[in-house]
């Protein structure tokens, strides 16, 4: 058996002391040795984005990195986000403009969005779709997910 | 009566849920104990299998068991055919040969599985697939689809005297009449070309077999549960109680995940009872894009009589249709096109031949759209050719032919995939043509814009084209309605959700009925051990087919409500409302008995009952239509070309569509859009390419171009047409296809109309930016 390597990852708030095989990806070591589901894998080749997650602050694909390679790192996941009871704005927002169907790809478009959003809290239509090129989603044709984009920087702008 | 729910955009029940992680997809049930399956694939298109060598994977540690079909004993055998034979077609031949699952003597198509392996952890598993060895005798490989019938071409199954699968042929009126009284005949090679359904979650299954009840539980991410559950049932000779099919939230369907008979509910269910633990199998992007099903390679001969008018007197279309290794699915995709190449105009005289052929490919099934694309593209391609031969504009040419809106209901003739005549159920095609080519500003474009952009030596061209979506066909679906004893509503069917909202617009239709808000119904979907029967999810059917069936249990079931509540209230029903979860008296609203009050009452626990009586605020329902509703519409195009780089810029895209009734409108506009966006793809990014060898190099996103955001419109521009379909009580038809099914043809016209001059003679479905520069070049005379 391979030997494992101890981590010490700071996911959502809580820190996680494991002992993890060097080759476990990062979105395996999120969804399966944390259970936290919400974070989806769609191509595990680094093109499709559903993996997305924020790694200190910065959106990056879990699923083309080890999980050894963020030892030490601070780990945002949609489940960081709002809750069913009380969504987070960016999440109202795609729900109001019907920025998903089969809501697969829609949390890796949520964590793209929450960086995004950081650095260009009031994006114009063409920034926004610039913005979430890089995720994939089949069910939408993206129209709608550059608006809630667009309403979400609204929202939180109002907050 | 309170206001009604249809028609009305409301926020989707289940987005709540999807958006903050809460989501249940295949991949994230975990069970106690579970294994994880790995499948071994070949990588030869084509070979006899002499051995597999599994001794040294079954060896490793953490590898539970490996199978190969030889391990399977008399398990093994291939199908059954999830389609049947297209009967009902006179004189049609058809060589059944259902999916083997696992290959055993022969290997015909690369990525085909040949051996399973369960293990500890999906790594182990996937290490073991390399310590499986396989002694192969290659065989030649067949893609061709017209050398595929080459007297010697290699056999693909040598049982059979050639690879021909099938041969349908049908005619309406005489095409040799046609000819005989034409003016012009226009002839074309037309190819459309092959594309991957490409759900961005992959396909998967968890089976659970409990030994000491007897009962298989099965999660799976299929389009059609209850065929699934029949299916694995009569596999493993258990009764259809002893199977429980349930689909979890699925990403994506788009066609691929309605093939069932496949090594997931075939052999992993059988491992699971043989291993008697829990097993779980998620397919990864490699093994979707090699393994999983998909469409759309057919070339077709096609012809056109027209009058020097432009009257088209007929069409002649004879196409071969390939089908893969095996022809799982019968005929629906060929079918469908056949039915699509004649359904916007008036055509007396129509022969069609679908000449379906083995090849070493995937599996061919149904991808959005099915088989229509191709049959608009052929249509649309010819009428532009003999636009272009008659020197007519492409619109006096579609003006002129059209159906109008008199001749519905209108009786094509031809046989559809539902194997019924297709019947065009309603509509105002004219309609749709006009109001697209006046939001687009056709005649602006054309006889202000252009011109001056032209001189300026830039490329913008326009394209408008026609087309009809076939949707909602039979037999039929059901679903059951019941409101509980705490007022709230439940509303179950066995049919499948990838993302179309019916959490939200089956809720919608049954709140119409029962005066209860629709955040207080709750829609269980694809469980067949809560409902049990049905077909599945396929040719934009759902809200229509489970949605009157829906729409009359819940009127059952308000009549139910109403005729209790009129005897405890002692009021006659007439004088009754449904309104805010309770009935009471219309004029006296303080006058009620709530719907759960009502729901406990519904079933007597002491004293008698009337004869006929049936318990529970409850009532099911099923709905067969006589053929299916078609949706139709136009679709227009301003593309901007830059030559030099073969960039296209979608400068606009108007739409419009008919699909009747729209429940939800925010989520039949969601439908066009996702179709748009595959249509999109389908034109100018997408194509599943095999190489000489039978080797798909387009096997992963890094090669097969999947559309992006900033590849799309800045706004998809939709007007919306509403013809009731006089089928149904709510006058539905499907709209998951419509955009999916027109933009190769528009594109295609749009490009040609941009090089206007050069000739670019457009007759494949898939141009893409590197085929555009070569083809203006080439047109340039560069
Ligand atoms: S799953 Fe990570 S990019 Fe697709
Ligand atoms: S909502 Fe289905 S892939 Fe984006």
């Amino acid at each position: 058996m391979t030997q494992k390597v101890k981590v010490a990852i700071t996911v959502n708030g809580t820190l996680y002391e494991r002992e993890v095989e060097p080759r476990l990806l990062l979105s395996d070591f999120i969804r399966h040795d944390l259970g936290l589901k919400g974070t989806h894998v769609g191509c595990e080749h680094g093109l499709c984005g559903s993996c997305t997650v924020l790694i200190d602050g910065l959106s990056s694909r879990s699923c083309t990195l080890f999980a050894v390679m963020v030892d030490g790192s601070d780990i945002k996941t949609v489940e960081s986000l709002g809750t069913m009871e009380k969504m987070h704005p960016i999440q109202e927002a795609f729900q109001e403009k019907h920025a998903l169907q089969c809501g697969f790809c829609t949390p890796g478009f949520l964590m793209t969005t929450v960086e995004f959003l950081e650095g260009n809290p009031n994006p114009t239509a063409e920034e926004a779709r610039e913005a979430i090129d890089g995720n994939f989603c089949r069910c939408t044709g993206y129209e709608n997910i550059v608006e809630a984009v667009q309403l979400a920087a609204k929202k939180m702008a109002a907050d | 009566m309170t206001e009604s729910t249809i028609s009305k955009s409301y926020k989707r029940n289940e987005d709540p849920r999807l958006l903050t992680g809460n989501g249940n997809y295949i991949d994230d049930i975990e069970i106690p104990g579970m294994l994880h399956v790995a499948i071994k694939r070949s990588d030869y298109a084509h070979a006899k299998i002499n051995k597999i060598d599994t001794e040294e994977a079954k060896k490793m540690p953490g590898v539970v068991a490996v199978y190969t079909a030889e391990d399977l004993g008399d398990y093994w055998r291939p199908g059954p055919l999830q389609v049947p034979p297209p009967t009902v077609i006179k004189g049609s031949i058809f060589h059944a040969r259902p999916l083997e699952c696992i290959a055993k003597n022969k290997i015909r198509f690369s990525g085909e599985p040949v051996a399973v392996v369960v293990a500890e952890s999906r790594y182990i598993a996937e290490d073991a697939l390399d310590y499986i060895y396989l002694d192969i005798e290659p065989l030649e490989y067949v893609g061709d689809l017209e050398k595929s019938l080459d007297p010697g071409a290699p056999l693909i199954h040598e049982d059979l005297e050639s690879n021909l699968s099938a041969d349908v042929r049908q005619e309406v009126g005489s095409w040799e009449k046609a000819v005989a009284e034409a003016d012009l005949v226009v002839k074309k090679r037309i190819v459309t070309k092959h594309v991957a359904g490409g759900a961005i979650e992959n396909r998967g299954i968890v089976i659970q077999w409990d030994d000491s009840f007897k009962v298989l539980n099965v999660w799976a991410t299929t389009q059609g549960p209850v065929p699934m559950r029949n299916s694995i049932a009569k596999y493993l000779g258990l009764m259809e109680n002893q199977v429980r099919v349930m689909n979890p939230d699925i990403g994506g369907g788009f066609g691929p995940k309605i093939m069932s008979s496949q090594i997931d509910d075939v052999v992993i269910p059988w491992i699971a009872m043989k291993l008697k633990k829990p097993i779980k199998w998620v397919e990864d992007r490699r093994e979707n894009f090699l393994g999983t099903t998909s469409e759309r390679d057919q070339v077709h001969y096609a012809e056109i009589a027209l009058k020097k008018d432009g009257t088209i007197l007929g069409v002649k279309d004879e196409f071969y249709h390939n089908t893969g290794a095996y022809n799982p699915y019968g005929m629906t995709v060929p079918l469908n096109t056949q039915t699509h190449v004649i359904s916007n105009y008036n055509i007396p005289n129509y022969f069609t031949r679908i000449i379906m052929v083995f090849t070493n490919q995937m599996v061919v099934t149904p991808v959005r759209g099915a088989g229509r694309s191709h049959g608009i593209f052929v249509m649309e391609r010819l009428l532009d050719a003999a636009a272009k031969e008659l020197g007519m504009d492409p619109i006096e040419i579609r003006r002129k032919n059209i159906l109008p809106p008199e001749s519905m209901p209108f009786r094509t003739g031809v046989i559809g995939q539902d194997f019924v005549e297709s019947v065009l159920d309603s509509g105002d095609y004219p309609g749709a043509l006009e109001k697209t080519l006046e939001a687009i500003e056709y005649e602006k474009f054309k006889k202000e814009i252009q011109p001056k952009l032209r001189a300026e030596g830039k490329h913008k061209g326009i394209g408008v084209i026609m087309f009809t979506e076939g949707t909602a066909v039979g037999p039929y679906e059901g679903a059951k309605v019941m409101v509980g004893v705490t007022g709230k509503v439940n509303v179950v069917c066995a049919y499948s959700n990838q993302g179309q909202g019916h959490y939200t617009t089956f809720a919608q239709v049954a709140a119409n009925q029962l005066g209860v808000d629709i955040k207080d119904i709750e829609v269980v979907i694809g469980d067949t051990g809560q409902w049990q029967w049905g077909v599945g999810a396929f040719a934009s059917r759902g809200m229509t087919l489970v949605g009157t069936a829906i729409h009359n249990a819940a009127v059952k079931v308000r009549e139910k409500a109403l005729n209790l509540a009129s005897k405890i209230l002692e009021t006659p029903k007439e004088e009754l409302e449904l309104a805010d979860g309770v009935v009471r008296i219309a004029d006296l609203p303080e006058k009620f008995i709530s719907l759960g009050e009502l729901a406990m009452r519904a079933n007597p626990t002491r004293g008698t009952v009337e004869e006929g009586m049936e318990p529970g605020l409850e009532a099911a329902s099923y709905y067969g239509p006589p053929h299916g509703a078609t949706g139709y519409g136009c679709l227009g195009l301003i593309l901007d070309v830059d030559p030099e780089t073969a960039k296209v810029k979608i400068e606009r895209l108007v739409i419009a569509d008919d699909c009747g009734t729209n429940i939800n409108p925010m989520i039949v506009d969601g439908q066009i859009h996702g179709g748009l966006q595959m249509g999109i793809g389908e034109a100018f990014y997408e194509n599943l390419v095999y190489d000489d060898y039978g080797q798909l190099v387009t096997a992963s996103f890094m090669d097969y171009l999947f559309p992006q955001a900033t590849d799309m419109p800045a706004k998809f521009e939709i007007k919306h047409i509403v013809t009731p379909s006089p089928l149904n009580p709510l006058g539905i038809k499907g709209i998951g296809e419509a955009g999916a099914i027109c933009v190769p043809a528009c594109f295609m016209q749009a490009l040609e109309d941009a090089f206007e001059g050069m000739d670019l003679d457009i007759t494949d479905s898939f141009m893409s930016p590197g085929k555009l520069y070569h083809y203006v070049q080439k047109a340039k005379g560069a």
